[in-house]
């Protein structure tokens, strides 16, 4: 192709002469805004090399004037943080767990934190609003299956339900299905008397056989009338708040398997501290005995 | 010598390859039958096939395929030079294929996020799975086809040369394509060495090393039998571009094989230096696949559609060094605060700082080529497609160096405004200059008068814009909700949100993003109907748009010098 520079008529600025495939060149200069912001970010990172740790050597690195590190950084954000809570912190380690619901400055710490450690541990299986969903039990009412105390909530966390901690909260429905223990028609009675505590049912002829099974089979743990018993963690029957649904199926199904629900036990994974503020926040959403 | 005759003798590279290729059917058969996984038998069958597939193919060429060459799959222009066309059509059919593949698989994994249960509790098809699909089939299904097309096109053009070698340059197209399908059914199997953009194992490794290596020499064949005396800018780029992805894939995939014939792998750097190794990988595969190569395709498609010549000489030089040299070294900015040291840290934000100009050094060079010829962008959506590719590619590598700086990608890292960034760069630039060199090239390649129709690409530029810019402020808005909620402390000093918190708090920006990767899927299969209905040679009657593709005669845009 030839090499003629030629002059561009709409820019007048001049080609470079080169052509490839009809694409030619202009020989516009560097813009110079472009340029010196270029100049700019150079002359920047320089700095910023000459403050921060910058440049690898032989066995160490430049240091910079600030003498920066991420790890000492983050070491002092931790120190603020903790001083800034140490001194609730130690507090609650020290008092009675009956002792920080009568401090006002004791229980809004407590709360603030069991709150934040409920989001992040609790949530997943309880729900954020602690309401629970099936087999998961709502902290917000007053059915307590073991016991809805300061005290009990406390063990109930430390130690977990069927956990495998030695001192686990646990209990051993029976299967009642599985093991063969009582047949198909036995169970439907069962459930029609149990679901008879707390509604009217149709069917009074099985209510009836039901309650003579209950008594036999149910009654040493979940007690007369199906009261229930917070000792043994036997669910109350009798006021329609059901852990695992309370239509027929549901009930069959409790009776059928024996349940038996886990939570782990928490005294591993968390502190003393933390486990404390989580007990006063469970208790203090609406059913705490 | 003419057509007839190449017929009759056999050139000593068919042998080579033909043996090449049977040694490769042996290799594949030994797989099958000692491979250590199911995985390996089967990537074994598949490469059996290939081989095998591939002796026909090199039969078939030698009593058919060398007569017709001239005729069919080769165009010759004023120049008397004879193009090797044919891999490019193949290339530009491979990348429409791919797109689609790679956006549907995006729209998929996008609903997952925002419905869980469309992971449908099969290993196969949960998100873990899916989304190196979607990446590898977008970055380098897609994304590589248009490169390898591209290039071999422009690299004959801007040479004045065939493209180097016959088989080779099939070669390149074929066993890319096998990459591809080694490396994807692989993740749908669950085989992965767990590195971002470079999942494949060891073996799909070896073979794209190979590939690569004969891509390069096609590539280099090219530019050393050229016909003009000095190179063209878009092959400087893609040249860097292949040059560096092969540097960069060696190294990034040393590893040792458990067995020869099984599919695990382990790496051979380990802790902070290979998550080090990794993100130079990684960030420059953006810098050299992303970046580099479609600037190749900027270089000579918007100049060429806008008829125009290229802004200024002397900044394409200095943002090419510059941004070469640059690029390499700022990887580190993805390991801000990491075990990664603190000096690396700093010098990976300060050269990614560095880099904004030589980045935007291409930006200004295929605006202010559009000067003179702004008014095209009213009558031609192809060149308004390019243009809006350039400016995309303005906006993501500002938005790029800003979030390399420590105290913003404090919260930005982690969070969709990560997600959002990549795609503004993805969506916008890399797929917005290919749909428009892939526009460009259809009536080419073909030999039609023009598009099928260019009204379809306006209605495709418009629903894939709109697409765009819903997912992008989707990713902005939930990415810096996420990192603030992540960070946020109530006055007593504990954490305000727990993580499935802010996970919840996404759901509505993941249905949004769903729904703009709905609308760039849909201008994608509006792009393919229409390069299917060139290809067929169908005109839609368009009288008011046929303006856009007028020669340049009525104005001379560039007289001689006085």
């Amino acid at each position: 192709m030839a090499k003629i520079k030629e002059t561009d008529a709409v820019t007048g600025v001049d080609t470079t002469g080169h052509e490839w495939d009809g694409i030619k060149e202009l020989n516009n200069p560097l813009p110079r805004w472009w340029l010196w912001t270029f100049y700019v970010c150079c002359i920047w990172s320089v700095g910023y090399w000459l403050v921060m740790p910058a440049w690898p050597l032989i066995s160490d690195h430049t240091k910079g004037f600030l003498g920066y590190s991420s790890r000492a950084g983050l070491s002092k954000q931790i120190e603020t943080a903790q001083a800034r809570q140490g001194v609730y912190l130690e507090r609650i380690a020290a008092a009675d767990l009956e002792e920080i619901p009568q401090d006002a400055e004791l229980l809004e710490f407590a709360l603030a934190g069991g709150r934040s450690a409920f989001a992040v541990n609790c949530s997943q299986c309880h729900g954020q609003g602690a309401a629970g969903s099936a087999g998961y039990p709502n902290l917000n009412d007053d059915d307590w299956i073991w016991g809805g105390s300061l005290e009990a909530i406390h063990e109930t966390v430390l130690y977990g339900i069927r956990s495998d901690h030695d001192d686990t909260r646990i209990n051993d429905m029976p299967a009642f299905q599985a093991d063969e223990l009582l047949s198909r028609e036995e169970i439907s009675d069962t459930a029609e008397y149990v679901l008879s505590l707390s509604s009217d049912r149709g069917d009074a002829g099985a209510v009836a056989r039901g309650e003579e099974i209950y008594v036999e089979n149910c009654v040493a743990c979940h007690q007369e009338a199906g009261a229930g018993d917070q000792d043994l963690g036997a669910p109350n029957l009798s006021d329609s708040l059901w852990l695992y649904g309370g239509d027929k199926a549901s009930v069959i199904a409790s009776i059928n398997t024996g349940r038996g629900g886990v939570m782990p036990a928490w005294n591993a994974r968390l502190d003393p501290v933390t486990i404390k503020q989580l007990a006063v926040y469970v208790h203090s959403l609406g059913g705490g005995e | 010598m003419n057509p007839s005759q190449q017929s009759l003798q056999v050139h000593p590279t068919t042998y080579l390859v033909g043996v090449a290729l049977a040694v490769g059917s042996m290799i594949g058969l030994l797989l099958m039958a000692k491979a250590a996984d199911p995985v390996m038998a089967f990537h074994g069958l598949v490469f059996l096939l290939a081989c095998v597939s591939g002796v026909f193919l090199l039969i078939h060429r030698h009593y058919n395929g060398a007569n017709t060459r001239a005729v069919s799959w080769s165009g010759a222009d004023a120049t008397g030079v004879e193009y090797n066309d044919g891999v490019v059509k193949a290339g530009v059919i491979a990348s429409a294929f791919w797109g689609v593949v790679g956006f549907l698989v995006g729209l998929i994994i996008a609903l997952q996020l925002a419905f869980p249960e469309l992971n449908l509790d099969l290993p196969w098809t949960t998100f873990g799975r899916l989304r190196p699909v979607h990446t590898s089939a977008v970055i380098f299904a897609f994304g590589g086809n248009v490169l390898i097309a591209t290039s071999f096109y422009v690299v004959q053009r801007t040479c004045r040369a065939r493209l180097a070698g016959e088989v080779a340059p099939w070669f390149v197209f074929w066993g890319y394509q096998l990459f591809i399908v080694i490396a994807a059914s692989g993740y749908v199997l669950g085989v992965t060495q767990s590195k971002e953009y470079a999942e494949p194992e060891w073996y799909a490794d070896l073979w794209l090393t190979f590939v690569w290596v004969v891509y390069l020499l096609v590539f280099l064949g090219t530019i050393w039998r050229r016909k003009e005396p000095h190179i063209y800018v878009a092959n400087w780029f893609y040249l860097a571009f292949i040059v560096t992805i092969a540097m960069l894939h060696i190294v990034n995939n040393l590893s040792l094989p458990v067995s020869l014939s099984g599919t695990k792998s382990y790496a051979l750097f380990a802790g902070v230096q290979d998550a080090l190794t990794q993100w130079w990988y990684g960030h420059n595969a953006v810098g050299f696949f992303l970046t580099a190569g479609f600037l190749g395709i900027m270089y000579y498609f918007v100049p060429k559609r806008a008829e125009r010549p290229v802004y200024s000489y002397r900044l394409s030089i200095i943002h090419f060094w510059s941004l070469i040299f640059l690029y390499i070294w700022a990887g580190p900015h993805h390991l801000h605060y990491t075990a990664l040291p603190d000096w690396a840290q700093t010098l990976g934000m300060t050269f990614s700082i560095m880099l904004w100009m030589p980045s935007w050094g291409g930006m200004i060079n295929g605006l202010m080529t559009l000067s003179g010829a702004w008014d095209k962008l009213r009558t031609d959506p192809v060149l308004r497609m390019l243009v809006v590719s350039v400016a995309f590619y303005g906006m993501s590598t500002f938005e790029g160096p800003v979030m390399s700086i420590k105290a913003v990608n404090s919260l930005s890292h982690y969070t969709d405004w990560t997600v959002g960034h990549v795609h503004s760069g993805a969506l916008g630039w890399v797929a917005y200059v290919s749909f428009g060199a892939m526009y460009h090239l259809m009536p080419i390649l073909w030999k039609r008068q023009r598009l099928y129709s260019l009204q379809l690409v306006s209605v495709h530029f418009w629903i894939s814009t709109i697409g765009i810019v819903l997912y992008i402020t989707a990713m902005w808005v939930s990415g810096i909700l996420q990192g603030l909620m992540w960070r946020a402390y109530d006055s007593l000093g504990f954490l305000e949100y727990s993580f499935v918190e802010t996970v919840e708090a996404m759901h509505p920006f993941y249905v949004i993003r769903a729904g703009g990767g709905a609308l760039f899927l849909f201008g994608a299969l509006i792009m393919v109907y229409n390069l299917w209905r060139t290809a067929r040679g169908d005109l839609r009657d368009e009288k008011a748009q046929i303006t856009a593709s007028r020669p340049a005669a009525g104005r001379p845009a560039v007289a001689p010098a006085e």
